[in-house]
């Protein structure tokens, strides 16, 4: 037992006491410590297992640079894998478990594995386990691997909340600087935003636990913060800036509690004032990864913020000027500190899971705690995030940030201001831009990097347990690039991404190759800057609202008639009704159409208007079929295609008068089709004389279908003459329908004579009740959209997406003639005449049938044919039905030369089994047309 | 998160853009033969420039097309103009 | 000169501090001549100089490569070998790079770690599932292995997906591939550029292509920043950045680049045994050998050169994972990255004669350049050598663009590449 609680101090809440587990073990803690601050305040020194070695591992941090303490955590039934010790605030009850390690992190059974070290250095894998195959390891090796068991179970509740928010300045880090930067900026009247990811502002300065401009430091970071709210600044704590993304928008993640996502902030930032601090650096040296070992800073954080003395008898080994008010610090905390120059010879630390002492040049120091700094790493993370540079400061053997970003400043330690007084100074700057006053720089550091040839086990990543000596292999192997070293050994791969273990990587390269470091390189910092959960990305992004579906007006009049509601085409629409199979209501329902009547919903198909004086030559163009022909009253059915010539939808266009026309394109194309009309019309038309307007959403459209169809139209009081004579095939009427405008078109898409009758959204529901009413004497009633395409089918009528693919151009489909004939341009025109356009083995469409026994052909199935001994698809199932109508299973297909193949028996191969279907005319029913007419 | 500048509609975010393809493709004029090769260099060709660029975007809630002209390793936006009112 | 590797030799140097190794690769000095200057020392790159000298015998061969080997779309891809594709002209290129796939490892001593652990493409509807029949009929067909999975099967092999029938993409199915998998990107990297040297390939890093000298309309020869390099043939493996060097020899291309982010999470203990995609939710994930979980989706909307990740895609891929497996929304993202890909009309790859005579292509591999590495080089590696055309790749001509001949999968099969 060497840490202990300290009497009093810190910001930990005695009060309020709080239980907990590790790894079977009974503890307590205060509200206000982390799991990591109350094991060591309950003397536990032993947290980890590393992940190769499983060499038992403390604390090396306080904060987000801890890379060893990684727990699983159970609360109220919940569990979280790989929570950090060090970052997670105790919450009473919680039972945490070390990751990686079994039964305890204490006595890892697989501890044994670093006996085998030398065969499990940088890069092992890559020479082994070839022969006879790496599937035969691979199973064991996923299983040593990996940190934290993912339980199967999901958290009730766990939801990101999200928000979008502007300021002119973010602060980024409440510490000295950060506070001061906040309050000059929110003083000089921008609107600031200031974040820190602890609960309490003050950042460095409670390790520091001096009095600052005369406070001590809490009563300072109270009245700084108040000046900053008064001044009509926000504060964020417990919030993190996980990234910083392109036009100074910062991700922030704002901790909510142990089991609660994180709320996600999307801050949009005038100016982003960085102030993140700098951390204590490792010391490179043998053993420096035991249980006890600790950075200096880490160290007098326990103290000044949880409490907890880290150890009594500490040996204080450093290379720089900030150790020497530490060790003071400590001292008055009743430590015995023995400060130690680390720059003096080789260092070796003794003792197993804690130290014995320290050997510096041949010297030994008996301790029970060693706390090393290698010297101050200023924190640039989120300025590599925003593209800026980094330069190398001899004087600071660092790296600190280089040209100025452009919306960007860095202040105080992440700037390379260690000296307090140097960094308020930057920070009261900060609201102006322009240069910051001179610096007193009272740091002094002896640059202290990893020795190559040294002697003794040297980690240099704790976590991933690279050693010197893994870099030292890999530069032999010639893995000498600072990104392939990184891949190689995987230094800085770990769940701290290298915050304890790049500079000392890199460094040791530069030492191997006699390089200096800024010519060896830096790695890129990736976002996210700490771990955080998937849920922060997804917030309401969920179920049904992720790509919702889109509603139909009636949906609760169908969902009360009995149907059975799906997803087509992007809108949630009826299948069948009632409570019959699935396929028995098809059956029924495509008979009653072709017996009596179908009415179906069909608003969905879209009703997009081009109007003006150049709308006939628009429509023209965009067209495949020949448009400006068409009549004032007249529909006709055409295709549009896209540049390349393949076919992108097929609908029918109306023409109301001679300068508007109705575009009626498939229900799922609606945004497509617009998007494109817009496309072509405000390229090299005049705008003025043309508009097109998506009129989709204002309309209604109840279709009904079949032999009873116009009587039953009859009774919707329109005064229309509904006679084939006076109101044929492919024509519309505008009317009224109980004083609101109808739009009435005989257009079918099942090959029985049908009325599309819409009207406006608002009187859909009396249009579906007056229609319902009409058919129910006449045996005629609701279908689905599954029975419509039954119907469709059997008429040869095709859905393009589905009998048609992404090669499919109009000649396939038996519309050659406007590629031939028309005169004018259109969208695709010259890609139907190139040399793919004109192969003969293009695909076509064409009709299957089967004879009854063997079932309708299945959906996907392909058509094949033997070729010089091999099976090749010459095409493919496109749609199937068992059509209730013809008694008889039918199918639609694209099929090489299908057109001159009809009547020819085909192969038709699914999933390894063959049958045969014979090539036929795609329309099965009433080729002559009567029943269309009628 | 990038913001655009529509010219009707302001900053917005890049989610309600379209890239809409490079300034200065003009179709061919198809009334008239056309070569394969210039088929192909309309259809397909693109300078993809690295650095400053002008393209055609689509602000889809108001759907005008505008001209942007921005530096694709950057991010940097320089500018938007409505597209009739674009010189070339 | 590096040794042999083998378990035995591991052994060995373990007892003496792997002294013995010695450098994967040479660090050679750039010649003025050679027979073949391949620029960009990716995996194709890197792939087509090791069969050019295995295959064809031409060893007097350098890889230029602006920064370090592996480090573009090699280094930063999610590492999906696959092969389940419809047209017959894809499967035979991707099938080929497979089958190099499987005994790559033992090809080049080095332990690419390649992974058969299955593929599965989710369907989430009944006319999804249809189109899914239609790949797998396909696949079967052009001689790959396809199962189609009901969503029994799917449990079966990946337990922790989204099973919720009111789900919002309910799981109905899968097209399966049972020979697809993962393998450790940097190490296919580092074996083609190891397995190269050997064969006398020189790989000259940290050298970037200023220009292309061209003679009486021919290509002959690179200014580099370390010199002028001169040789018969040229290849280009710069995906990502082929436009930039079409424009340095003269021509466009029909590219987009376009960033493509990629994730990985904090390591876990085994949960997911396979690969799996859902092209509705727009995400794909599988679990490294290290534990981390894998994962990626769609490009970016805009297109650039920015190698940095992008918040909307971002929310929107890795939403889409703790949408595919609700009990990962709890697991931590630990990084993520981009990479710059190349986007031709059709996102099939473009491999032959560039139009400059004696500068010859491989570029426009889109999301799916890695699995395609051995193949890529074979192909590349038989043009550069012959000046003509494997049979697999000629249809991936540029001249498909003018003929129409387009080979897009995305449009065939509903499924992106």
């Amino acid at each position: 037992m060497t840490g202990s609680r300290v009497g009093s101090g810190g910001l930990i809440d005695r009060t309020k006491p709080l239980s907990f587990c590790f790894d079977g073990g009974a503890y307590s803690g205060f509200s206000g410590d982390t799991l990591a601050s109350a094991l060591l305040a309950n003397g536990v020194r032993v947290m980890g297992r590393s992940f190769k070695y499983h060499r038992p591992r403390g604390v090396w941090g306080a904060w987000f640079d801890d890379p060893n303490a990684i727990f699983n955590i159970r609360l109220a039934g919940d569990e979280f894998p790989n929570c950090q010790a060090t970052t997670t605030h105790l919450v009473d009850g919680m039972k945490a478990r070390a990751v990686n390690a079994w039964p305890t992190a204490r006595a890892d059974l697989k501890g044994g594995l670093d006996y085998f070290h030398r065969w499990l250095g940088a890069g092992f894998y890559y020479k082994t386990f070839m022969w006879p195959d790496w599937r035969l390891f691979e199973p064991a090796i996923r299983r040593m691997a990996g940190l934290g068991h993912l339980d199967r179970n999901t958290v009730a509740g766990y939801v990101s909340d999200q928000l979008h928010d502007t300021c002119d300045v973010l602060v980024i880090g409440g510490g000295a600087a950060g506070l001061t930067a906040a309050r000059a900026c929110a003083e000089a009247g921008q609107e600031v935003v200031l974040i820190d990811d602890h609960p309490e502002l003050g950042g460095g300065l409670y390790r520091r636990g001096l009095a600052i401009e005369g406070e001590a430091p809490e009563e300072w970071v109270a009245s700084q913060q108040k000046a900053i709210r008064q001044a009509g600044g926000r504060v964020l704590t417990s919030t993190t800036g996980f990234g910083v993304f392109d036009h100074n928008l910062v991700g922030l993640a704002e901790h909510r509690g142990f089991s609660s996502a994180p709320r996600l902030h999307r801050m949009r930032a005038g100016r982003i004032v960085m102030a993140t601090g700098a951390l204590d650096r490792p010391i490179t040296f043998a053993n420096n990864d035991r249980p006890g070992i600790m950075s200096v800073e880490a160290a007098t954080e326990y103290l000044g913020r949880y409490g907890v003395l880290v150890g009594r008898n500490i040996a204080l080994v450093s290379n720089n000027s900030f150790s020497k008010p530490a060790a003071e610090r400590l001292r008055a905390a009743g430590a015995e500190v023995t400060e130690c120059d680390a720059t003096r010879g080789p260092i070796r630390a003794l003792g197993g899971k804690r130290p014995s002492c320290v050997e510096i040049g041949g010297q030994r120091y008996a301790c029970d705690t060693i706390l090393a700094s290698g010297g101050l790493t200023p924190v640039v993370h989120l300025w590599r995030h925003a593209g800026g540079k980094l330069d190398w400061r001899d004087d600071l053997a660092a790296f600190v940030p280089g040209n100025p970003g452009k919306s960007m400043i860095a202040i105080g330690a992440a700037n390379g201001s260690f000296d307090l007084e140097d960094a308020l100074a930057e920070a009261r700057n900060s609201a102006r831009s322009g240069s910051v006053s001179e610096r007193r720089g009272n740091y002094r550091i002896t640059p202290l990097w990893p020795k190559p040839g040294s002697k003794g086990r040297q980690w240099i990543d704790f976590q991933h347990d690279v050693t010197l000596k893994d870099i030292e292999q890999a530069a032999r192997e010639n893995f000498v690039s600072v990104e392939h070293l990184k891949r190689y050994t995987t230094l800085g791969m770990a769940s701290d991404q290298g915050k304890t273990s790049n500079m000392a990587g890199l460094a040791a390269m530069a030492a191997i190759q006699g390089k200096s470091i800024p010519e060896t390189g830096t790695t890129t910092f990736r976002p996210p800057f700490v771990p955080v959960p998937l849920e922060l990305y997804r917030g309401h992004n969920r179920g049904q609202m992720r790509n919702p579906l889109k509603r139909l007006p009636l949906e609760a009049v169908h969902r009360a008639a009995g149907a059975a509601m799906g997803e087509y085409g992007g809108w949630l629409r009826p299948g069948w009704y009632g409570d019959k199979s699935e396929e028995e209501a098809i059956r029924a329902e495509s008979k009653m159409a072709r017996d009596a009547a179908g009415i179906f919903d069909s608003s969905p198909l879209g009703k997009i208007e081009v109007m003006g004086p150049d709308a006939e030559a628009f429509v023209n163009f965009i067209y495949y079929n020949t448009i400006k022909t068409l009549k004032p009253g007249s529909i006709r059915y055409g295709f549009m295609l896209t540049e390349r010539g393949i076919v992108y939808d097929d609908g029918v266009v109306s023409r109301l008068g001679p300068d508007r026309f109705v575009i009626s394109c498939s229900s799922s194309h609606v945004d497509g089709v617009n998007a494109l009309l817009e496309a072509w019309r405000q390229d090299g038309n005049d705008p003025d004389r043309l508009f097109v307007h998506d009129t989709t959403a204002n309309w209604a459209t109840i279709t009904v279908s079949g032999p009873k169809a116009r009587e039953m139209v009859g009774e919707l009081g329109t005064g229309l003459d509904f006679s084939p004579e006076s109101f044929p095939h492919m024509t519309f009427r505008e009317a009224a329908f109980q004083g609101a405008p109808a739009r009435i078109a005989r257009v079918s898409f099942t090959g029985d004579a049908s009325y599309e009758v819409a009207v406006p959204a608002a009187k859909a529901e009396t249009l579906w009740e007056t229609l319902i009413a009409a058919g129910g004497k006449r045996g005629a009633g609701p279908i689905g959209l599954e029975a419509l395409s039954v119907l469709r089918a059997e008429k040869g009528y095709l859905i393009v997406g589905k009998d048609t693919d992404g090669e499919t151009m109009p000649h396939d489909l038996g519309f050659g003639i406007p590629r031939l004939k028309k005169q004018t341009e259109f969208v695709g025109d010259r890609s139907l005449h190139g040399e793919v356009a004109k192969l003969e083995t293009r695909r076509q469409f064409v009709g299957l049938a089967v004879t009854k026994p063997s079932g309708p052909l299945p959906v996907g199935a392909h058509v094949v044919d033997i070729r010089e001994g091999r099976t090749v698809s010459i095409g493919i199932v496109t749609s199937s039905y068992d059509s209730a109508c013809l008694g008889e299973p039918i199918a639609l297909a694209l099929i090489e030369r299908g057109q001159a193949r009809v009547g020819e028996y085909v192969k038709i191969l699914h999933l390894g089994e063959t049958r045969v279907a014979q090539v036929a005319s795609p329309c099965f029913l009433d080729p002559a047309g009567e029943r269309l007419n009628a | 998160m990038q913001l655009f500048p529509c010219p009707f509609c302001g900053l917005r975010d890049e989610r309600e853009f379209q890239f809409a393809g490079e300034v200065g493709k003009t179709r061919p004029n198809t009334s008239e033969p056309v070569s394969d090769a210039d088929w192909d260099t309309y259809l397909n060709t693109q300078r993809n420039e690295k650095g400053a660029a002008r393209e055609i975007w689509c602000h889809l809630p108001c759907q005008e097309y505008f001209v942007m002209e921005r530096d694709t390793v950057s991010m940097d936006v320089f500018g938007a103009i409505a597209l009739r009112k674009d010189p070339s | 000169m590096n040794k042999r590797y083998s378990a035995l030799r591991h052994f060995r140097e373990g007892l003496r501090g792997h002294s013995g190794w010695g450098k994967a690769w040479r660090s050679p000095a750039l010649k003025s001549t050679y027979d073949v200057i391949i620029i960009g020392g990716g995996g194709h790159g890197l792939a087509t100089a090791y069969y050019l000298a295995r295959n064809h015998c031409i060893s007097r061969v350098a890889i230029l490569e602006k920064g370090w080997l592996g480090g573009g779309n090699t280094g930063r891809n999610t590492t999906a070998i696959r092969s389940n594709y419809y047209y017959p002209e894809s499967a035979a290129l991707y099938d080929m790079s497979l089958r190099l796939y499987e005994g790559l490892s033992r090809e080049l001593n080095y332990n690419v770690m390649f992974s058969p652990r299955g593929m599965m493409v989710l369907a989430h509807s009944e006319a999804e599932m249809e189109i899914a029949a239609r790949t797998v009929n396909a696949m079967q067909i052009n001689g790959t292995d396809a199962e189609l999975f009901g969503a029994e099967d799917v449990r079966k092999r990946a337990p922790i997906l989204n099973f919720d029938r009111d789900a919002r993409f309910p799981i109905h199915g899968a097209i399966w591939q049972g020979r697809a998998g993962t393998g450790r990107h940097d190490a296919v990297a580092w074996g083609y550029a190891r397995a190269a040297d050997a064969l006398g390939v020189d790989i000259i890093q940290n050298c970037e292509v200023t220009d292309v000298i061209r003679e009486g309309g021919r290509a002959v020869g690179v200014n580099t920043n370390l010199g002028e390099v001169r040789a018969d043939r040229i290849g280009a493996t710069v995906a990502g950045h082929s436009s930039v060097l079409a424009g340095i020899a003269g021509f466009d291309l029909p590219i987009h680049s376009y960033a493509l982010q990629a994730f990985v999470s904090e390591p876990l203990k085994p949960v997911m045994d396979t690969v799996a995609f859902s092209p509705a939710y727009g995400t794909y994930f599988s679990q490294s050998d290290k534990g981390g979980l894998v994962f990626g989706g769609a490009l970016d909307r805009v297109p650039s050169y920015g190698q940095r990740g992008n918040m909307p895609v971002q929310e929107l891929v890795v939403s889409g994972l703790a949408e595919m497996a609700p009990v990962l929304a709890k697991v931590k993202l630990l990084r993520h990255w981009a990479g710059i890909v190349d986007v031709t009309p059709d996102s099939s790859p473009i491999i032959g004669p560039s139009g400059v005579d004696g500068l010859y292509l491989n570029c426009g591999w889109g999301t799916g350049g890695f699995k395609a590495i051995p193949a890529g080089g074979t192909l590349f590696a038989h043009l550069l050598a012959t000046g003509s055309h494997h049979e697999v790749s000629r249809p991936f001509d540029l001249d498909r663009f003018r003929t129409g001949r387009l080979i897009d999968e995305g449009a065939a099969s509903g499924i992106a590449h």
